[in-house]
């Protein structure tokens, strides 16, 4: 269940009937928690906890001076990008996303040390230091940004998916988005285009509640997100992005929907962001209670634990992990820190590709 | 007394046009509504309908008959049983029109006699007679028969066949997989072909106008210009985004910009402006071979025009070299895209007077070829620039800039910029005529040089 902030309908998992219902419409199946193996329950904490971990020493590390300019953070939101991403074919599948992408690399299994350098601006990032944190790819994944215009990244996406399409790969293309980014025109443009096109897509909005210091209910007229493909025919399922097996569960549902040859379909995780928009946002907007409420109530990570407890998972072998994690986060600050900056002979390369 | 009916101008740029077919005969009894005749538009076929009541009492133009200029008689109506008073005898709709793009672009390999639309049979050696319009869809199935990642987007690309005929034929070659009608949605199909040349395809983008593309410019700069940047080399974008770029013809101010220089102002972009067809057919290719994001600058008022363009399928030009359309030791006269043709005519005009111009045609504006500029500037002394656009921070003014800079010494007089006028496009046939850059103006811009 949905523990997020008092919402409107933020205790119902799923509307998918009630659309239906209205619709007369196929819609997907109502989709089930996820039944993990123990092995897969602990890779989902594992590199859940590896987000965590990771993102509050870019934290530090912005603190420091090291990290400049804009920095997003994804803690608190974890469970949507490992419980989507885990779901999908590496190699075939591909994924996009707005300026807080660090992570959906992560979610990858993409080296921290890269990663971690790029937000520090150092040759060895993954885009030679010259992107930053709100400019990641990773073409050997299928990872197509990290990037900075919100909304930009969803016709981008509606053109990955139209690629696989076109070529018939078999692939399919998630595209993330926020709350904020769900009134950009250009959503709707592409939600138009994906459908008349049936092209095999996933939009994902990641509705963390804020577009940086504006709440859904002060910007959008229709604050149920899940709803906002109807027009177009997409359906839409609004999911606890919270648990990471419920959305996982969604995502095997969307996969099948998609992958069938139905066209696009719209999840909306309802999630949270526990620090500011970006580093520098002083999260007046809020109360320390409610963030506080929220980790108490419903964290990822920590719902994660008990359903490992519940399958007999003890402490001491999260604790190892624990461990594990915080070493390869370490590891990577002082990588990033260590590792030099880039070349100025850099500063004309990969302007354009070809000589003219 | 009898009603002319005049040959209608179907479209704001049709000088002239096919009587295709006849629809009634001399005789006829018509009345308003009645479809008269079917006329052939350098982009459709329209039909012509009554407007007046009366009997057909003569055909002056045989079904058939090509390039009759607008405003030509075509027919007789008279009235029946009574004489109908003088209708307003059907004001030449287009007079404006015909006589401004005329003046505009002279094209030099086009005489008088040649119809401007060609099909591309006339064959000489190994040059062949075709339109813009056609070298230009010709460049495009070339590249889509030997590349299957080639594909066209746009409105209307596909089952209009081109809302200016670009596209024409594509649809029934390639089929609806790989010649794409879009919703009217340029910002969300600029990101969709931009998404799918970052995952491997070559999409060529097409925009009705350029003037369209203002919604989409964050695509072309943010997300394509930018993205190979940003990804350290990672996520290329080989990307065409073409269309008609400039002035057309009476559309007034929010249909007629040129926006080359905002594009040329963009690392990571290339802009090409071609002026004749084979530069069209040339670049288009290089283009869409090209690894990287192309801005592709066409002129609806070039697209009818004929020009002899290589035969084969291997016409591939070179991405930023500029061109020597005519050799002179006097004065440079820099342009680009329609602005080329009307520089060669005011250097003809100049030759009159002894002055010899050498005009370059500078094709790519980004990455701009300072070398031929240069050179010629060292052999003339003497530069202005004739340009179809505003001038503040205008191709010219970069020119002017690149002048100052590097070819300082080599001036005998300051470099001017020859362009429209500092306004929005007005309507008013007079005022549009005035607003856009001429002969005359480039011609008396050329003299200042010499101090007369």
């Amino acid at each position: 269940m949905a523990t997020t902030p008092a919402k409107k309908s933020a205790s119902k998992k799923s509307s998918v009937s009630e659309d239906a219902a209205r619709a007369n419409r196929e819609r997907p199946t109502e989709p089930v928690p996820y039944k993990a193996t123990k092995e897969e329950l602990l890779k989902f904490y594992r590199d859940m906890l590896l987000i965590r971990r990771f993102e509050e020493k870019a934290g530090q590390l912005y603190g420091l001076g090291l990290i400049g300019g804009f920095c997003h953070l994804y803690i608190g939101q974890e469970a949507v990008a490992i419980g989507l991403q885990s779901a999908l074919t590496p190699g075939k599948d591909s994924v996009i996303t707005g300026y807080r992408d660090h992570g959906h690399m992560l979610a990858y299994g993409i080296d921290p040390n890269i990663i971690m350098a790029e937000l520090t601006g150092r040759a060895a990032g993954i885009s030679k230091g010259k992107g930053g944190s709100m400019h990641m790819f990773s073409t050997e994944h299928k990872f197509y940004g990290g990037h900075g215009i919100v909304g930009a990244q969803v016709s981008l996406g509606a053109g990955l998916a139209f690629g696989h399409k076109y070529a018939n790969d078999g692939g399919v293309c998630l595209a993330y988005f926020g709350d904020g980014a769900s009134n950009q025109g250009q959503v709707y443009e592409s939600f138009n285009m994906a459908e008349l096109w049936k092209l095999p897509i996933i939009f994902v909005i990641e509705n963390n509640q804020y577009a940086m210091g504006t709440s859904v209910n002060r910007a959008s007229s229709e604050d149920q997100l899940y709803r906002r493909g109807e027009s177009f025919r997409i359906p839409g399922i609004q999911v606890d992005g919270m648990d990471v097996l419920a959305v996982r569960g969604a995502a095997e549902v969307a996969l099948d929907w998609v992958r069938s040859g139905k066209g696009p379909v719209l999840l909306e995780m309802k999630t949270y962001r526990y620090r500011g928009h970006s580093m520098s946002d002083p999260a007046k907007y809020r109360s320390r209670d409610e963030v506080q409420s929220v980790r108490d109530n419903s964290d990822p990570i920590e719902g994660c634990k008990a359903y490992l407890a519940e399958m007999g998972v003890s402490e001491d072998a999260l604790k190892v992990i624990e461990k594990e994690i915080r070493k390869i986060v370490n590891e990577s600050a002082d990588f990033a820190e260590t590792s030099p900056e880039p070349d100025l002979s850099e500063l004309y390369t990969d302007v354009l590709v070809e000589q003219y | 007394m009898a009603i002319e009916l005049k040959m209608p101008a179907l479209s704001p740029t049709m000088e002239e046009g096919t009587l295709a077919k006849w629809l009634v005969k001399e005789g006829d009894f018509v009345k308003s509504g009645d479809i008269l005749a079917e006329i052939e538009t350098d982009k459709a076929t329209m039909e012509f309908e009554a407007v007046d009541e009366g009997v057909i009492s003569s055909i002056n133009v045989a079904e058939g008959t090509d390039g009759v200029k607008v405003g030509t008689v075509i027919a007789l109506i008279t009235g029946e049983g009574e004489e109908p008073a003088p209708a307003p005898s059907p004001k030449p709709v287009a007079s404006s029109p015909v006589e401004t793009p005329a003046q505009r672009a002279p094209v030099p390999t086009m005489s008088d006699t040649q119809p401007i639309e060609t099909s591309s049979v006339t064959a000489n050696g190994n040059m062949q007679t075709v339109t813009l319009r056609e070298a230009l869809r010709d460049a495009m199935a070339e590249e889509m028969r030997r590349d299957d990642r080639v594909f066209v987007m746009g409105e209307e690309v596909a089952e209009y066949q081109g809302a200016y005929k670009v596209t024409q034929g594509l649809l029934d070659e390639f089929g609806a997989r790989r010649v794409i009608d879009t919703p009217i949605t340029e910002y969300g199909f600029a990101g969709v072909g931009t998404g799918a040349a970052m995952g491997g395809l070559r999409p060529i983008i097409e925009f009705m106008t350029f003037n369209f593309a203002m919604q989409a410019i964050d695509h072309i700069i943010n997300s394509a210009a930018k993205t190979n940047y940003m990804s350290g080399g990672q996520v290329r974008c080989p990307i065409v985004f073409r269309g008609p770029n400039g002035a057309a013809a009476r559309v007034g101010a929010q249909h007629s910009q040129n926006y080359a220089p905002w594009y040329a102002s963009v690392p990571g972009l290339i802009v090409i402006a071609p002026y004749d067809a084979a530069d069209a057919k040339g670049l288009l290719k290089a283009a869409i071979r090209c690894e990287d994001p192309v801005v592709f600058l066409e002129n609806e008022l070039l697209y009818g025009r004929s020009y002899e363009v290589p035969m084969g399928d291997d016409h591939v030009l070179p991405i930023g070299k500029a061109r020597v359309m005519r050799a002179g030791t006097d004065v440079t006269i820099v342009s680009y895209s329609i602005g080329v043709g009307l520089s060669l005519e005011a250097a003809d005009r100049l030759a009159e007077d002894g002055i010899k111009a050498e005009v370059i045609d500078l094709r790519t504006i980004r990455p701009l070829d300072k070398a031929t500029v240069l050179a010629s500037l060292a052999k003339t002394n003497r530069l202005v620039v004739a340009e179809e656009g505003w001038p503040t921070c205008s191709v010219g003014s970069e020119i002017l800039a690149i002048c100052m800079e590097e070819g300082f010494d080599d001036l005998d007089a300051p470099v001017l910029r020859i362009t429209n006028e500092d306004v929005p496009m007005p309507y008013a046939a007079n005022l549009e005529k005035a607003t856009l850059v001429n002969v005359d103006k480039i011609v008396a811009g050329v003299r200042r040089t010499f101090g007369v």
